[in-house]
């Protein structure tokens, strides 16, 4: 392994979160991003080909050094370890709507599960899966909501254009209906992920 | 749909209307789970035989006092009145009236399936543990916390109740009289050149009156009337008339 993928790995293993590819290039200003890039693939292969019990996983924006899945249960079996527990239906139904049509208000979710969900807002909030990230033009000004890294890290996938298109299902989902002005910062999120 | 928190809250006056939720996320979900188990097509729903079953379902699970069961009652029990009525001679005019009941449940299933491939993808997540494994938090009883006025007042009593010894500080005006001491020192001095501190104090001293006495011998001190004198550490202190007063 070359001297910046050994960096990189003490980063990663010191660091209990996943870091990005610009904090990590924090740690060699003299390197492009591109060959940090290409260090954290060295690493990654240098994991895999050795069959170490722990490898690079790219989520939430970047990169964490996590355990195999294989290893899970003698983990957990042994209490070195535990699996975070399930969101609930409840939970899981408003993070898909928050996913797929933010930026979103309350009422709109509430809409589309036919439940009113203030609870579940807040339950999502102070797990940091999601964020407010606007305000509505419309009546009241309702705050919108979407979802965080943290949200991400939860899935295991690097942004939000990992999750499936919405046609990749079986059932085509409504167009959002436009709820903030088009110059939005959020409103443009929400285009390019579309 | 803008009633508060329901199901959790009862609309009866009696007791609290607890509905567990395990089985239904809330009355789409009921409604789906009724159309999967009759194998019914979302898109041409027999109103009628659903909206009944519907009905007996929440009655069955007590679901029929919450609000966003009851308004999806009320609005199945509508629809069905409203198919009975007599169509215009040619279908192509018709609106049915069950259009905007399938949307919402086409794009309800959409959600699901969506909440379910998050679900597979965290449970497939968990299985990759991070560095630095913190235990999880103990459970927190769930917000918000609910208090009544009874139980606040129960609290604040038996707060009131645990203060053994209240603290009373009574508050007295001008404890010090610096002038009466004064005249005495002066009084004192007057007669002879050395008093000790014991006299200038003056029989049966309270707190107050050392206190006085103090002020007043280093205000006579300052202004040159008198030097206060310890021979030894610890030994009481003489009080000496200067010379400065005698020439008065």
């Amino acid at each position: 392994m070359n001297p910046l993928s050994q960096l990189i790995e003490a980063a990663l293993f010191s660091a209990a979160r996943p870091l990005t590819l610009e904090e990590l290039n924090d740690l060699d200003p003299d390197v492009s991003l591109a060959e940090v890039r290409a260090a954290v693939d060295q690493l990654r292969e240098h994991y895999d080909f050795d069959g170490h019990g722990v490898e690079v996983v790219e989520l939430g924006g970047g990169f964490q050094i996590l355990t195999r899945p294989a290893l899970a249960s003698a983990l957990e079996r042994a209490r070195v370890a535990q699996r975070s527990s399930r969101l609930t239906a409840a939970m899981l139904e408003t993070l898909a709507v928050i996913a797929y049509r933010q930026p979103v208000g309350r009422a709109e979710i509430e809409d589309i599960r036919g439940v009113s969900g203030a609870g579940v807002l807040r339950t999502l909030q102070e797990r940091g899966l999601i964020e407010v990230v606007g305000r509505s033009e419309g009546m009241g000004r309702p705050l919108l909501y979407g979802t965080t890294p943290l949200f991400l890290e939860l899935l295991g996938i690097a942004d939000l254009g990992n999750l499936p298109r919405a046609d990749e299902f079986a059932i085509a989902l409504q167009p959002p209906t436009p709820t903030v002005s088009p110059d939005s910062d959020a409103a443009a999120y929400v285009e390019a992920d579309a | 749909m803008t009633a508060p928190e329901a199901p959790s809250l009862g609309l009866g006056s009696g007791n609290a209307f607890v509905v567990e939720l395990e089985q239904f996320t809330g009355p789409l979900d009921l409604l789906l789970h009724l159309l999967r188990e009759e194998q019914i097509e979302i898109s041409d729903i027999p109103i009628a035989r659903i909206a009944d079953q519907f009905l007996r379902v929440i009655h069955e699970l007590g679901l029929n006092q919450a609000a966003d069961y009851l308004e999806m009652a009320s609005r199945l029990v509508r629809l069905k009145a409203q198919m009975l009525l007599p169509r215009p001679g040619d279908e192509e005019g018709w609106e049915d009236p069950r259009a905007e009941l399938v949307r919402r449940l086409l794009e309800y299933q959409h959600i699901k399936e969506i909440a379910l491939w998050m679900d597979r993808m965290a449970d497939r997540r968990s299985l990759r543990m991070p560095r630095g494994y913190l235990p999880p938090p103990p459970e927190l009883p769930p917000p918000p916390l609910t208090l009544d006025l009874l139980e606040v007042l129960g609290a604040v009593e038996r707060v009131i109740a645990g203060i053994l010894h209240p603290v009373m500080h009574s508050v007295v005006a001008r404890p010090l009289n610096v002038e009466a001491a004064t005249g005495r020192i002066q009084a004192l001095l007057a007669e002879r050149d050395e008093i000790s501190w014991a006299e200038a104090l003056g029989p049966a001293p309270s707190i107050t009156d050392v206190l006085s006495t103090l002020l007043a011998l280093l205000e006579m001190a300052r202004r040159g009337q008198l030097v206060v004198r310890q021979p030894a550490p610890f030994t009481p202190l003489v009080i000496r008339r200067e010379p400065a007063l005698a020439a008065d």
